[in-house]
């Protein structure tokens, strides 16, 4: 076993031993919290060197059982899935220790604990693995994880919105095992380092825009881009407050890296086809997003479309495909899931603090709370994209590579998108910290301030990730840097395709249908 | 061999899409298992049809030069695995939800996302 199997190996281990340990100890809720906490971190501290390995560059790769690609199954970390899986692992600790917090103990006894890991599990596979086939297996194991999750309070609501998610998720998951068949069938190959070699020789190029428009819904459908949003809505605001911070974090981005990956790496060569349709989803995407945002005033719902919105500025850069979009793409991704789990994490203490989640029933939480509302402040400024932090960066990128790339239209929509975006974070700072409080959120606080144990559980992460975000606004360097770098590498297929093939050329691949 | 089930494949997505789009629940569950049963079969047929011998290989070779394509076989058995699975919890999910709520219409089901014009929209927060 050599360094590269081990980098590539840990990532998935410690959680699928979190899934395990838990498992087995599920009548003992304190060795569950250790045993969860301790595959964080180390899921963590494996992503650190994950990412120290590629960083100069390098992919790393290995074939599972030691069969050589493309009949093995591949796993290849190159700076992207390497920086997808360090945030995750950073996400796994912040969101692990948030749901320490609170009412820990009544999820902790419907497996709150191996669910959680078996989704970090199915995530992070999801950003390892080099097949095709292999990532629709990641796909369904996060997503079983996400369905326990969500209807893991077992209230009415979660029952109703726990319908609708499985089914529309199961047919998305479904759709997209019939477009690997497809894909099979046209090119005889799942690897998807082959895949990038063979597609272009398929005689019938009409077959291969028409894969990629397929594999563009089920993708779409798993990011939650227009038109294929409906699900996340109707879901996402029943669940528990950290547990739709590991959502939102983590479920939108895995379908955003899916089509990352798969329109640079095999369906670059029908660009014409497929970006002016990514750039028209974009668009529509960002637009219903936050206008659905601005309709409601229960803090999740509004949180929940802004998930959506900001998930077009990603395709936007996806859409455009120069090299400073995609970076700024990537950069919008590591960005978001920050900002994006912290808010829900700010969510659930004003919950906590303020006794309920609906805008008109709490208020003045400023007076009683000042640090929270700045802790608010800062990943929601970042959110609708205030220099100096992180989100003015990442919408910079984005919005200038598509005014570089002459797509004013686009442009105009990415910031007038950004300017309603100020308008719901300020709806809920007015709301829920300047107005004057209601009778009943009184007495919330209180109760918030005589538990310093949950309240220290609840700040520290939420003090944490907006310090990442800080610093990503104010040091932006390495962060820009190590994207548009990410962004290179991904367009310039050579280095992922000689990682998985490396005693071969890139051109001959014969043999393979024989075999298979 | 490949156009009639390349036909049975096109029928019985035509019969899931029919069967989800109803208003039962039920018959929602019964078209997501026909749904994971069509796409068994697409990825049978996309493997080729032919030879029906055993993919083994003979003492004394490295290679088959005539069998059946093993690895559908293999994807296959990992999908149903997964798909069956899946069912069951939606089973499970589905039978709870109307017990809970009464109903076997997803359209009925209005406790996450109330109506337009009622005052508050499915707040769950202080249950």
């Amino acid at each position: 076993m050599t360094r590269a199997d081990l980098l590539l190996a840990l990532p998935i281990l410690y959680p699928l031993a979190g899934v395990a340990l838990s498992l087995l100890a599920w009548r003992r809720p304190l060795v569950q919290r250790g045993v969860s906490l301790a595959a964080s971190f180390g899921l963590l501290l494996s992503a650190v060197m994950l990412v120290a390995a590629v960083y100069d560059g390098t992919v790393l790769a290995t074939q599972f059982g030691a069969w050589p690609a493309p009949f093995g199954i591949s796993f290849v970390g190159d700076m992207l899935s390497a920086a997808m899986v360090l945030i995750t692992g950073l996400m796994a600790v912040a969101v692990g220790i948030y749901g320490l917090a609170g009412d820990a103990s009544a999820r902790e006894h419907a497996f709150y604990h191996p669910l959680y890991q078996g989704l970090l599990l199915g995530v992070t596979g999801a950003f390892l693995t080099g097949d095709i086939f292999n990532l629709y297996v990641w796909f369904e194991v996060m997503l079983i994880s996400s369905f326990g999750l969500l209807a893991l309070g077992g209230t009415k609501a979660q029952l109703d919105a726990g319908v609708k998610y499985v089914t529309l998720n199961l047919v998305v998951t479904t759709q997209f095992l019939i477009a690997v068949a497809f894909l099979y069938g046209a090119t005889g190959t799942l690897n998807m380092a082959d895949l990038a070699r063979v597609l272009p020789t398929v005689e019938n190029q009409g077959l291969v825009t028409v894969l990629a428009l397929l594999f563009l819904v089920a993708f779409g459908a798993k990011a939650a881009v227009f038109p294929l949003f409906f699900w996340l809505p109707a879901a996402y605001h029943t669940a528990s407050a950290p547990i739709v911070a590991i959502f939102a974090a983590l479920l939108t981005k895995v379908g955003v890296y899916a089509i990352l990956r798969t329109f640079t790496l095999m369906f670059d060569g029908d660009a014409g086809v497929t970006a002016p349709i990514v750039g028209i989803i974009a668009a529509a995407t960002m637009i219903t997003g936050v206008l659905g945002a601005a309709a409601h005033f229960d803090i999740r719902r509004i949180l929940s479309f802004h998930i959506i919105s900001q998930i077009g500025y990603m395709l936007l850069g996806i859409a455009i495909a120069t090299p400073l979009a995609v970076g700024g793409a990537i950069l919008y991704v590591i960005h978001h899931i920050v900002v994006k789990a912290n808010l829900f994490l700010v969510a659930g203490a004003i919950h906590r603090a303020g006794g309920s989640f609906h805008l008109k029933e709490i208020g003045g939480l400023y007076r009683g709370l000042p640090l929270l509302a700045i802790l608010f402040a800062i990943p929601a400024l970042s959110l609708a994209g205030f220099p100096p932090l992180s989100g003015f960066w990442a919408k910079f990128g984005v919005i200038k590579a598509s005014l570089d790339a002459g797509h004013l239209a686009l442009a105009a929509t990415g910031l007038a998108v950004g300017l309603l975006t100020l308008y719901s974070m300020v709806k809920i700072w007015n709301e829920a910290f300047w107005k004057a409080a209601p009778e009943m959120s009184v007495a919330a606080e209180r109760r918030w301030t005589s538990e310093p144990g949950t309240r220290r559980l609840m700040l520290a992460p939420i003090v944490a990730l907006a310090a990442i975000t800080l610093t990503i606004g104010l040091w932006a360097e390495p962060f820009v840097d190590y994207s548009l770098r990410a962004g290179e590498q991904l367009l310039d297929k050579s280095a992922y395709i000689n990682a998985v093939f490396p005693t071969e050329t890139a051109s001959g691949s014969h043999g393979r249908e024989v075999a298979r | 061999m490949e156009p009639v089930f390349a036909l049975a494949f096109g029928v019985m997505i035509a019969v899931a899409a029919y069967l989800i789009l109803s208003r039962n629940v039920l018959r929602i569950l019964l078209g997501l298992l026909v749904l994971g049963n069509a796409a068994n079969l697409a990825i049978f047929l996309a493997g080729r049809l032919g030879s029906r011998v055993p993919p083994l290989v003979e003492a004394g070779e490295t290679t088959i030069a005539s069998s059946a394509n093993p690895l559908p076989q293999a994807l296959i058995l990992t999908a149903i695995v997964i798909s069956f699975s899946l069912v069951a919890f939606t089973a499970v999910l589905f039978e709870t939800t109307h017990k809970r709520l009464g109903t076997l219409d997803p359209d009925a089901m209005r406790e996450a996302e109330t109506p337009p014009g009622s005052q508050r929209d499915g707040d769950e927060g202080r249950a």
